[in-house]
């Protein structure tokens, strides 16, 4: 018997960051992908830096502006932590230099808010394959 | 002082939000300049700016209008709390939006919420405030704008 996927194939473990609830839980019913597994989900980058250390994620949505944490500190950490990991930043911020800092802190993408489904499966394909 | 035609980049990102969020276009009233206090709804979300401008930015809307959008988005909780995200995050996003065009030194705190209670808003020396009329189905909110 053969088939496409390979047995070992694990899900990738997604882990959503955002001080909303309302954005948390929008990400989590909007994505459509079987081989993702939301493994956490926090609302500011001390819990999220917890969650990272407990769950392992392959993959992590990142807000920007948080209490007590905010993103951009939270990616620095999270790359330390854990190099190779992939973050997509879903924030309001729209600035270019914003996304310049993400992205030369170790983030791999941004989306910017407020967004559709389509554009959120499209950015976490682009880092997922 | 807020100049009349940088109220532009909040009218867009208003129309922005619930053409995407809630996939359902709102219709944005003419601006004007408030003198005083405007009344407020049931929720508002407020952001605090700092940096190259000074002042703030909140979304005020009532619960009832609240409640829709949160059904547009495919939520089902309608709590207390749920209504005060909604507006914290809807202020955030406008004001986060507004980046685009001030630029990176336009700074936003995260969003106070106020419920049934009447905020104190920060006043800036020199600010300038301008209330942006939401119309949305059979609801209305504001977005007032308040900036050096």
């Amino acid at each position: 018997m053969s088939s496409d996927t390979p047995l070992d194939r694990r899900p990738v473990k997604l882990l959503i960051v955002d001080d909303s609830n309302i954005v948390r839980r929008r990400i989590e019913r909007s994505q459509q992908f079987d081989d993702l597994q939301v493994v956490g989900t926090a609302a500011n980058g001390f819990e999220a830096l917890e969650l990272a250390r407990r769950t392992d994620p392959d993959l992590v949505t990142m807000d920007l502006t948080m209490p007590q944490m905010d993103g951009i500190e939270c990616i620095t950490r999270l790359v330390k932590l854990k190099p190779g990991l992939r973050i997509l930043v879903i924030s309001a911020l729209a600035d270019k230099a914003t996304a310049v800092e993400a992205m030369e802190r170790g983030a791999n993408g941004f989306l910017n808010k407020p967004f559709s489904d389509r554009q959120l499966n499209e950015a976490i394909a682009e880092l997922m394959y | 002082m807020l100049r009349e035609e940088e109220l532009k980049t909040f009218v867009e990102g208003t129309t922005r939000y619930f053409e995407v969020a809630a996939q359902q276009p709102a219709t944005i009233g003419s601006p004007y300049l408030l003198e005083g206090e405007t009344a407020m709804h049931d929720y508002t979300g407020m952001i605090n700016v700092s940096g190259k401008r000074e002042g703030v930015v909140y979304f005020t809307a009532p619960r009832a209008m609240l409640t829709v959008l949160l059904m547009k988005m495919q939520e089902s909780d309608f709590s207390h709390e749920s209504m005060r995200d909604l507006v914290g995050e809807v202020a955030n996003t406008i004001s986060g939006n507004a980046r685009r065009d001030f630029g990176h030194d336009f700074v936003i705190s995260v969003p106070s919420v106020f419920a049934g209670e009447k905020p104190q808003i920060p006043q800036s020396p020199g600010a300038r405030a301008f209330v942006i009329p939401i119309h949305w189905r059979s609801h209305s909110a504001k977005l007032v704008v308040s900036l050096t």
